[in-house]
């Protein structure tokens, strides 16, 4: 059968400079970044603070968690809201607020902010207690476009996107399993 | 190509280019008759369609606001999509599978076969499969259908053929690559199919049968055909004796235009149609055109649906080829012994990455739903086609509260399972589950019906005036110049997909029509 390849391909030398939603993912994910209040994508957050940027990043990848992507297509599927909570006082406040909420939860009962609670198990009880909160809420529906349709993340999930511009299947494996018992 | 003045009233008018609209529009053409059609959407031709599931939805889709109620979980995860058809000339035989499967005898007798079901509308056709038969021969030649005419059919893809071990396996015995309305050969001018996939986002190789590139364009060459694409219509118009007189639109440029008729026939789609007769009120007809029976909007039907989606330990990619690769047939049976009655397909489904992440579990999150997604190309999966009981709560009306950008009532949709469709799903999700189980699924999951596809039965057709909306003709019991020309015209749902149908209901009517207009009875 014809596999797809799942690794990871940066087809040309990026430096971590800008915004990091200019840079295709694909680089930053080979180049590595890490979750944190420090990162040059949270420090160059505008509307919201890095701290909060940060904590929505964790979020996201603890609501839809992939171990096989990295942080950054996270970091890719939040940074539209530094520029929405910029366009609207009322998302900045909710993202805001939210985020607030889930670090009292978390000082409750960790001690700590969210982003610092180890265990993610933990870290999903306390998501628990705020999914019918409208930043979480809106985070849950909106990563699902902004995460899963995201093209560079398809490889890793063996799916091949657009086929008619390669001529379809019909010489490309449609009928390829090999695995099947016989009827 | 034809343009017809406004104000030429020896036009038939059809408001809709789908499945029903397009081929009646056509099939009149042919005759000799002037057609306008009127299309809510624009006109997205071949080349314009996009291999992305959400680029093409966004192109697509009818996104217009709806409202939505009852206990079904669309009302509940999609309030504002209850369906997903399509806004563009073709209708939703652009975004169709291409199933073309024919009624069974006793799926026009719902009403003598199942018994009077508590908290059902169930009704007899007043047409049989006998009388339907021709209709359906011609229907299947106009589209090519494999299986039938000599044409052979498709070759079965990675995701059938799982779907056909596990079946076989079982002991099912029906089972095969369908009757399929897609070129297994090439056919009536278009190519054969080149197993692209993306069958929901528009045939880029026009190998699966749609209006769009196939009736319309034929009934254009004609001279006879006008279709006015981003026309909207709001109101049907009347005169003094109660004959319809035209069709109020809003046209490309936001401006409101009047297209007079010497008939009209509404085609445009289950949810829409009735929309369109329930605002045409007027002193004469205070609840809306063809309303005096009250059973405009009534008996909404979209099939007892679900899916069962199975993950395996080796890769399937079941995305590659043909999105309905496949059939089992056997559950397609009256047999009141599994607990329910009437009877389900299974035909093979398969999704994108992102739709998949929509549709496979709407709302879950965390680890178990994301695992699933991790095993994506080892998954295979199936669509439930069942036959659900109409009931008259289950209906489409006027939002009280929410207007769309016309300023005219959206459609509201209320449903709520009958009891005989829960007991149906479960017993298909179970079927699904033991099919792929048999050939090694390591985990199985029972998908919830998505946005509504198959919208049927809100105009139903009924011998008698009193229980429905249209005659044996798709003829409105109240107005003789009036037609439902869609799946809004189905008396019951049958448990198959209903595009075969409506194409062949439509060319009869296009027969009657002109039958109606020579004798001067319209």
């Amino acid at each position: 059968m014809r596999q797809v390849d799942r690794r990871t391909k940066v087809s040309r030398r990026v430096f971590l400079r800008g915004s990091a939603t200019a840079v295709p993912a694909a680089a930053v994910a080979a180049a590595g970044v890490s979750i944190g209040p420090e990162a040059v994508w949270a420090q160059e957050a505008k509307n919201l603070k890095p701290h909060t940027m940060a904590t929505l990043v964790l979020m996201a990848r603890d609501i839809y968690p992939h171990d096989r992507l990295a942080d950054v297509y996270y970091v890719q599927a939040v940074a539209g809201y530094d520029a929405k909570a910029g366009q609207d006082a009322a998302v900045q406040k909710m993202v805001e607020e939210g985020v607030a909420q889930l670090d009292a939860a978390a000082q409750q009962h960790h001690k700590s902010t969210y982003l610092v609670v180890a265990w993610e198990d933990d870290r999903v009880a306390l998501l628990k207690g705020v999914e019918h909160g409208a930043l979480f809420q809106k985070m849950r529906g909106d990563l699902l476009v902004s995460l899963y349709n995201n093209k560079e993340i398809w490889p890793k999930f063996g799916y091949e996107g657009a086929s008619a511009d390669k001529g379809g299947y019909i010489n490309r494996g449609f009928n390829d399993i090999d695995w099947l018992p016989q009827a | 190509m034809a343009t017809f003045d406004l104000n030429d009233d020896s036009v038939v008018c059809i408001v809709g280019s789908g499945a029903g609209g397009g081929t009646l529009g056509n099939e009149l053409a042919q005759k000799g008759i002037k057609v306008v059609i009127l299309e809510a959407g624009g006109r997205h031709e071949i080349p314009d369609f996009i291999n992305d599931e959400w680029a093409s939805f966004t192109q697509l889709a009818w996104k217009d606001m709806r409202t939505t109620s009852g206990s079904w979980r669309v009302a509940h995860d999609f309030p504002n999509l209850p369906a997903w058809i399509v806004k563009s000339v073709g209708g939703s035989t652009v975004h169709w599978a291409g199933a073309s499967l024919r009624f069974q005898e006793y799926e026009f007798k719902a009403r003598s076969t199942y018994g009077s079901l508590a908290g059902a509308s169930l009704l007899d056709w007043p047409i049989t499969l006998a009388e339907m038969e021709p209709w359906y021969a011609k229907a299947e030649d106009k589209m090519g259908t494999t299986g039938t005419n000599g044409i052979p059919r498709l070759p079965g893809n990675n995701n059938y053929k799982v779907l056909e071990a596990g079946a076989r396996k079982l002991g099912y015995k029906e089972v095969h690559t369908g009757n399929m309305s897609i070129n297994s050969q090439p056919r009536d001018g278009r190519g054969a199919c080149q197993q692209i996939g993306f069958c929901f986002q528009g045939c880029k190789s026009g190998g699966k049968w749609s209006t769009l590139y196939t009736e319309i364009p034929k009934g254009e060459a004609t001279g006879n055909l006008e279709v006015r694409p981003n026309a909207m219509a709001l109101q049907i118009e009347h005169n003094a004796q109660g004959k319809v007189t035209g069709v109020v639109y809003v046209d490309a440029d936001g401006k409101q235009q009047s297209q007079k008729a010497r008939a009209v026939a509404v085609a445009g789609n289950s949810l829409e149609s009735p929309r369109l007769l329930l605002n045409s009120t007027s002193a004469m007809f205070p609840q809306g055109l063809a309303n005096s029976s009250g059973q405009v909007g009534r008996n909404y039907m979209r099939h007892t649906t679900g899916s069962v989606y199975a993950v395996f330990d080796k890769p399937v990619h079941m995305y590659r080829g043909t999105t309905m690769a496949g059939i089992v047939r056997d559950e397609a049976r009256n047999d009141p012994k599994r607990g329910f009655v009437g009877g389900y397909e299974l035909e093979t489904l398969s999704l994108g990455l992102p739709f998949t992440a929509a549709f496979l579990n709407p709302g879950a999150w965390g680890r178990s739903f994301t695992s699933a997604l991790d095993d994506y190309p080892n998954m295979a999966g199936l669509w439930i086609v069942g036959e659900d009981m109409s009931r008259e709560q289950n209906r489409v009306t006027l939002d009280p509260k929410v207007k769309d950008a016309n300023g005219m009532p959206v459609a509201s949709v209320h449903f709520d399972d009958h009891e005989n469709d829960e007991k149906m799903r479960n017993h298909a999700y179970r079927q699904g589950a033991a099919i792929y189980e048999a050939v090694g699924a390591v985990r199985t999951f029972p998908t919830p019906p998505y946005p509504s596809t198959h919208n049927l039965g809100t105009n139903r057709m009924s011998a008698n005036a009193r229980d429905g909306v249209v005659n044996k003709w798709g003829q409105t019991h109240d107005v003789k110049n009036l037609f439902v020309s869609d799946g809004s015209q189905f008396t019951s749902g049958a448990a198959c997909n209903p595009t075969l149908t409506i194409v062949a209901l439509a060319i009869r009517q296009a027969d009657a029509m002109a039958g109606m207009m020579s004798r001067k009875e319209i």
